[in-house]
């Protein structure tokens, strides 16, 4: 089980405010979007359920516990890939496990082949796309122990066709295993595209704007882009992040 | 191989010109041979004197080798120790630049009257050469390991030491192999200098000799030798180095 509540979550740095009253939850198996402007402090809601900053009020709690500032319980995706350059693709992905105990390597061999990184095992981060980097970053988030997933623009550095490949990639695993995911983004498109709810971030200090529920059927295809609903949802939204 | 000779051929013939001028000037304008020998006179000196000197050159090879890895023992602790314990670093950090600022010459006749004749001073000498190359580039190293791995270890759970052991001591090694090559060279001069404290092997003592007894081919012979063992110990790490150093793009990785 992994369900994320946070409640009334605020942030300074300094004398500006970054998130102001932050409501958030995230329900077992649901894919919830945040999305918001640049800058507006999608990461720093990561780096507060992370542990690695403490917030100035409010509480995380994850599964009931209050994590506030405690590192190690969610499954992180940073926005950069993060792996380590000396280490293999294998050896990468099976990093976040291996800071618990032994990691399983032989799933780590079948994520990979699912992943299309069976030619890359052996490989270094510096010999692959950056798509694939990405993938694999992501193969590491779900190899790690912690079951809740939070995934910060994995697809905001990919050009527009690598990154609808992606979406419709990360679709396919996430349908199989059904971990709850927090994801990032200021596209869109791929919001509506991948999740159940987007909660919508205004600008600085940081608030739930306004809360969509998507209820296109799954599993999703990419058609599902081209039909009026979607296209009306993306307005809808657009508006609201323009302020109209 | 090819590509070796591709990048070889340029210095070697550079080193050819000078030679040929060097002996023809001596041979033109007869410079005796006490004043400066022909490289010829030095290459026979070289090859015939092997059976007098080749005692020298092993131990000093063998003093060498011990100091350089004391050196670098002690360089990497300190490093590793600065590095973990920020207080510590600021408290000791300005006494070990100024450690490098002590005259070797002032400090060395010192040591002996501190511990003797034996091997002690001698192995003193050539750590406190070669450490400092190491610990400096090796604490600059860990200092610039990539937040954003460092953040990534942190969300993941990763306990300090954990952050240490698999992210900031691999991170560093190509800063330490910098500072070991340095150290390399560095430590080959420090037994040669500290050799010249007393004792009666190396090519320190050599060296001594024969400019005492004017036999300038032979300090030349010394000099060829110290090159060579400097040449052969920096070939020797950039080895370890290719060995070491696990993929192409060592350090960070680019942005993609
Ligand atoms: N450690 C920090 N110290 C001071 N200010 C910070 C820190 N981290 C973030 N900020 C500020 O908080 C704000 C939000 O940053 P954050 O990285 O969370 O934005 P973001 O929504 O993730 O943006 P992007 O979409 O560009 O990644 C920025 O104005 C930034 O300057
Ligand atoms: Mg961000």
């Amino acid at each position: 089980m992994s369900v994320l509540d946070i409640q009334s979550l605020t942030k300074d740095f300094g004398p500006q405010t970054v998130l102001q009253g932050l409501n958030l939850h995230v329900a077992e198996g649901e894919f919830v979007s945040l999305l918001g402007p640049s800058g507006s402090g999608k990461s720093t809601v990561f780096h507060l359920i992370g542990g690695l900053l403490q917030p100035n009020h409010g509480t995380i709690y994850l599964d009931g516990e209050n994590i506030n500032g405690q590192t190690g319980s969610i499954s992180y995706m940073p926005q950069s890939p993060s792996l380590f350059p000396w280490r293999t693709i294998i050896e990468n992905v099976i990093l976040g496990a291996e800071l618990f105990g032994k990691p399983d390597k032989e799933k780590a061999k079948q994520m990979l082949q699912r992943a299309g990184l069976g030619d890359y095992i052996d490989a270094y981060p510096a010999e692959l796309s950056g798509g694939m980097r990405q993938r694999a970053a992501f193969v590491r988030s779900l190899l790690s122990p912690q079951s809740f997933i939070c995934l910060d623009e994995p697809f905001s550095a990919l050009d527009e066709f690598t990154r609808v490949d992606m979406q419709k990639w990360l679709l396919s695993i996430w349908e199989e295993e059904r971990p709850s995911v927090l994801f990032v983004t200021h596209n869109i498109e791929e919001a509506i595209f991948l999740s159940d709810r987007i909660l919508v971030l205004s600008e600085k200090p940081a608030n739930v704007m306004e809360e969509i529920n998507v209820t296109f059927d799954r599993p999703r295809s990419e058609d599902v882009m081209l039909t009026n609903d979607f296209i009306a949802m993306k307005k809808q939204i657009y508006q609201t992040l323009r302020g109209e | 191989m090819k590509n070796w000779f591709h990048q070889a051929w340029r210095p070697a013939l550079v080193m050819f010109v000078i030679l040929v001028g060097w002996e023809f000037a001596c041979r033109m304008f007869q410079v005796p041979s006490w004043l400066l020998p022909t490289p010829t006179e030095i290459g026979v000196e070289i090859v015939q004197g092997w059976r007098d000197y080749h005692h020298h050159v092993l131990s000093t090879v063998h003093l060498t080798l011990v100091g350089f890895v004391i050196g670098v023992s002690v360089g990497i602790m300190v490093a590793v120790m600065l590095h973990l314990l920020p207080k510590v670093h600021q408290a000791v950090y300005p006494l070990m630049i100024l450690s490098q600022n002590i005259p070797i010459i002032v400090l060395a006749p010192l040591l002996v009257t501190w511990f003797g004749f034996d091997d002690l001073p001698k192995l003193i000498i050539i750590t406190l050469v070669c450490f400092f190359p190491i610990a400096v580039n090796m604490i600059d190293g860990l200092k610039r390991t990539d937040q954003d791995l460092i953040h990534y270890m942190k969300m993941a759970g990763a306990q300090k030491r954990q952050i240490f052991t698999k992210l900031e001591f691999p991170y560093s090694l190509p800063s330490m192999f910098s500072g070991l090559k340095i150290s390399a060279t560095y430590s080959v001069m420090g037994a040669v200098i500290s050799e010249w404290l007393g004792g009666n092997r190396g090519i320190g003592v050599y060296m001594t000799l024969a400019s005492s007894s004017f036999r300038t081919d032979r300090v030349f012979v010394a000099i060829f030798i110290i090159m060579v063992l400097c040449m052969v110990f920096f070939g020797l790490i950039l080895l370890a180095e290719k060995l070491l150093i696990r993929s192409q793009s060592s350090g960070k990785e680019d942005q993609s």
